[in-house]
């Protein structure tokens, strides 16, 4: 091991102080060619450390047997034309007394790991990727060099992280110790999952109880590399975990805005609401179909006739709803349960005939597809962040909305007293429709949002249901701001428990506070003061 | 006794007794199969599973239609009763389940070597039957009184028991929980030394659950004719006037919603005997809302009236589910829908108007 090492050492140093060559060494060919196993190992070693193409297009005639030998020389054969290995110049004629030169396994698996260690330099990115990935089974500390070679020149961050982890593990076994004290301090700065395993290597026991590792200051350097990583990987987890938290409260309170609004206007839970979600999410989907088979061209821009189409389905539904069964069970809350669920039931079936039971597929458009990567392990989906951002500009117009239009105005004032409302001349019917279609179209709007995300099916309302009403229980009615906190306390509160226990444990925890909470707060978090008179 | 039923009253209940334990065991029992007045198997557990459905109806009617409770988690304590008497079966199944352990086929499965500790004393029947009653029992105590206490009524009430039973299930889905996971139990061998599947266990079963039904129905109208059922009609229509009135609405509502859950327990205990099988999709949400609609079609208020909506709407559903099963869902749904708008007051309220207007003319 030291001897190749000093021999590579040594030929580097022979590489550097000579002027460039124009051919390859013919000494280290002739080795190549003519010597036995081990001269032919260290022949390769030679032209890898050198790194020259004419090197990488011997091997790889040597590979595929095209390599033969006339007397001294050494000629790569292709078809009729021949060329001299050593000095690249075409040779003609063609000799006639050729030898072929014998190509055995342990030369093959080494001309293998050489070619790929070549391919390190090649343009094309996936070249270089799947070279690495097959270093990294075969690599040796002769190759070290031209990895680092590569290391220096490469730009692309996941064949850098392959590099690098080989690099790592080369040199963390090097016999050098202050070698391996650089890597690890080296590792010791990065941030990758992979690193902490190989420091994990380093600290390992043989069965017998002793370190692996004997020297006692690389063994501690490893632990404080160890440590090091482990804060970076849990700072990143911390950060996934608050965005992910984020952005489930942001889709939570997508789709229970609009329950919030109908069940405080008219005290009346519909439990359609999760089909309309469905509607906005199918006619997103019926929008994208439209726009990939006529208008390939702008199918990045889809969303933009998307969010009004879902908005607008949903809404319409919802309306028809009102007008055709709700509006007649007023003053009859639990009917109006049970009649909504009928249509939930109706709205399923409908759309299953329609699209089918089977889930369809909607894609995101370009610029929500990827995500940021912060750290190695926490990525940062566009599409969740958008719908973030969507979910904010939604809130906010329907604040707006609700406290600086007439529209809104109205549904404030029949929220609070309907019959007050009325006899100040506020038509409640109408306003009652409005409200039922507003709170229908941002349930679409919601549904719009899911559909980049998750998958759009006949039953993708079943799931939203339970959440929604959560969120409207606990956050109370009359208020935007209930809705809000509920909805984002909700989804922190789900996902911190979720890394504690499991999503169903977390689920069922989390409902199980809900039902406790609304025993010692029956009105919910934001509840509006004033007498509610009941029969 | 006499208060309880008029004269057509008893007679409509003798005719129903004698249809249940003298026609049906004699046309499953001793006609031949060829005969074609016959009863199969099949007709028999049909019938045993209504059955089973319209004493949860019943138990339904009591608590929304005297007492004005809404639950739509009460398929909840249905599964769990039928859970308690599922763990008895599973033992019965001995050394026959398909790993030839004395534990059940799943554990097994599950590389577990011992029952867990709530399957303790379940190898004896009156521990089980103990756990139908105590089990939903308890829970329903616990619930009911939180609830009952904090003044949660109306809508809200009906969120959180769905939010229970969407709990429930979740919770019995996990294969930890000891309960089966998503198979839930099945393969049911014998059941107090008889053997499950012969026409003659069935038939005991089928009449047990005919008793229990009629019993439930004569507690039931005991309880809604005495001044109970007063005040608990009066808690449904004008709560806060009757606890102005001095009653603690709380011991009311209590009473009648564990007693609700118990029956429900009780019936569930005699469902998996005969259907076979049990898993966590029976406390599904949707589940506990068809049963308010059992009770919504046949008629609130009325307890007969809740024993008809279930055969109503449980034998529709076997039939379409049969001949026409996309259309089913269409069909439950506009039910919902027909029911709440034009049917307040369900079948028997037709009867009751038909009945009216003949009197009139």
């Amino acid at each position: 091991m030291m001897r190749r090492l000093a021999w590579l050492i040594g030929a580097a140093m022979l590489m550097a102080s000579a002027a460039p060559v124009a051919a390859l060494d013919a000494a280290v060919v002739d080795r190549l060619v003519f010597g036995d196993g081990d001269e032919k190992s260290r022949a390769i070693d030679a032209l890898v450390a050198e790194g020259d193409p004419r090197a990488e297009r011997l091997l790889q005639a040597l590979a595929d047997e095209n390599v033969q030998t006339a007397g001294q020389r050494v000629l790569i054969v292709n078809g009729d034309a021949a060329i001299d290995a050593v000095t690249g110049a075409a040779v003609a004629p063609l000799p006639a007394d050729r030898d072929d030169v014998v190509v055995n396994n342990r030369l093959r698996r080494e001309l293998s790991a050489a070619l790929a260690a070549f391919k390190l330099t090649a343009p094309s990115r996936d070249v270089r990727l799947s070279a690495a990935r097959q270093l990294a089974d075969s690599a040796d500390a002769a190759m070290l060099p031209l990895i680092k070679r590569a290391l220096g020149s490469e730009q692309d961050v996941a064949v850098r992280s392959s590099l690098e982890s080989i690099a790592a593990t080369l040199e963390l076994h090097a016999d050098d110790r202050n070698v391996r004290l650089a890597a690890i301090r080296r590792l010791g700065q990065s941030s990758s999952g992979n690193a902490k395993t190989l420091l994990l290597g380093l600290l390992e026991r043989t069965p017998a109880g002793t370190y692996v590792e004997t020297d006692e200051e690389v063994r501690s350097a490893a632990q404080s590399g160890l440590r090091a990583v482990d804060n970076r990987l849990a700072w990143g987890e911390r950060v996934g975990l608050l965005f992910a938290g984020v952005s489930l409260g942001s889709i939570l309170l997508l789709a229970a805005l609009g329950l919030a609004i109908t069940y405080g206007l008219m005290g009346v839970i519909n439990m359609a609401h999760g089909e309309l979600i469905m509607v906005g999410a199918y006619a997103t989907y019926v929008v994208q179909s439209f726009f990939r088979s006529h208008l390939p061209q702008w199918f990045d821009f889809y969303l933009l006739l998307g969010m009004p189409a879902a908005f607008v389905a949903a809404a319409l539904v919802g309306m028809a709803l009102e007008r055709a069964v709700i509006r007649f069970l007023y003053g009859r809350p639990l009917e109006t349960l049970l009649a909504t669920w009928g249509i939930s039931l109706v709205l399923i079936q409908a759309v299953r005939s329609i699209f089918g039971a089977q889930n369809v597929q909607v894609e995101n458009p370009a610029f929500m597809s990827g995500g940021i990567e912060l750290l190695a392990n926490v990525v940062l989906p566009w599409n969740r962040i958008v719908i973030i951002f969507f979910a904010a500009a939604v809130l906010i117009a329907m604040g707006l909305l609700l406290s600086r239009t007439r529209l809104g105005l109205f549904v404030r004032g029949v929220t609070q007293n309907r019959a007050m409302a009325a006899c100040v001349g506020v038509p409640t019917r109408r306003v009652d429709t409005w409200a039922f279609g507003l709170g229908s179209g941002i349930a679409g709007l919601a549904g719009c949002a899911l559909s980049q995300i998750g998958n759009v099916g006949p039953d993708l309302g079943q799931s939203y249901i339970v959440d929604s009403f959560m969120v409207v229980v606990l956050g109370g009615v009359g208020q935007l701001a209930g809705t809000v906190y509920a909805a984002i306390g909700l989804g922190f509160a789900n996902k911190l428990l979720e890394s504690w226990s499991g999503a169903v444990l977390a689920k069922i925890a989390v409902l199980i506070f809900i039902i406790v909470f609304i025993q010692k707060r029956p009105q919910g978090l934001f509840a509006l003061k004033g007498r509610a008179v009941d029969a | 006794m006499a208060r309880l039923y008029g004269p057509r009253g008893w007679a409509a209940i003798g005719l129903s007794a004698a249809v249940l334990f003298v026609l049906f065991p004699l046309a499953n029992l001793a006609l031949p199969e060829g005969n074609p007045l016959h009863l199969s198997a099949y007709w028999v557990t049909l019938a045993g599973k209504i059955m089973c459905y319209a004493i949860v109806a019943v138990a339904m009617d009591l608590i929304w239609g005297y007492a004005g409770i809404l639950s739509l988690g009460h398929g909840l304590f249905f599964a769990l009763g039928g859970y308690a008497m599922g763990m008895h079966l599973m033992r019965e199944i001995g050394r026959e389940g398909q790993y030839r352990s004395d534990l059940p086929d799943f554990m097994v499965f599950l590389d577990w070597k011992t029952f867990p500790w709530h399957w303790w004393g379940t190898e004896h029947f009156w521990w089980s039957a103990l756990l139908v009653v105590l089990v939903p029992g308890l829970l329903a105590l616990v619930f009911g009184y939180f609830a009952f206490r904090s003044r949660i009524r109306g809508v809200y009430f009906s969120i959180i028991t769905q939010a229970l039973t969407f709990a429930a299930m979740l919770l019995f889905f996990r294969n930890e929980t000891g309960f089966g996971g998503n198979n839930g139990f099945t393969d049911f061998k014998r059941i107090l030394g008889f053997t499950v599947y012969t026409p003659q266990t069935r038939m005991a079963l089928f009449a047990i659950t005919g008793a229990m039904l009629i019993g439930t129905l004569l507690l039931g109208r005991y309880l809604v004719t005495s001044r109970f059922g007063r005040v608990l009609e009066a808690v449904r229509d004008a709560e806060q006037r009757i606890m102005f009135c001095g009653y603690n609405t709380l011991y009311y509502k209590l009473f009648v919603w564990t007693l609700s859950a118990v029956i429900c327990g009780i019936a569930g205990a005699l469902y998996v005997p005969q259907v076979g099988i049990i898993n966590p999709s029976e406390m599904s949400p949707a589940n506990s809302i068809e049963i308010a609609i059992w009770v919504a079609v046949g008629g609130r208020g009325t307890l007969t009236g809740a024993i008809l909506g279930a055969a109503l709407v449980n034998g529709a559903k076997s039939f379409f589910t049969q001949a026409f099963p996309e259309y089913w869902l269409y069909v439950l749904g506009l039910l919902f829908i027909l029911v709440t708008l034009f049917l307040p007051h369900g079948v028997m309220g037709l009867l009751a108007t038909a009945g009216r207007r003949k009197a009139a003319s």
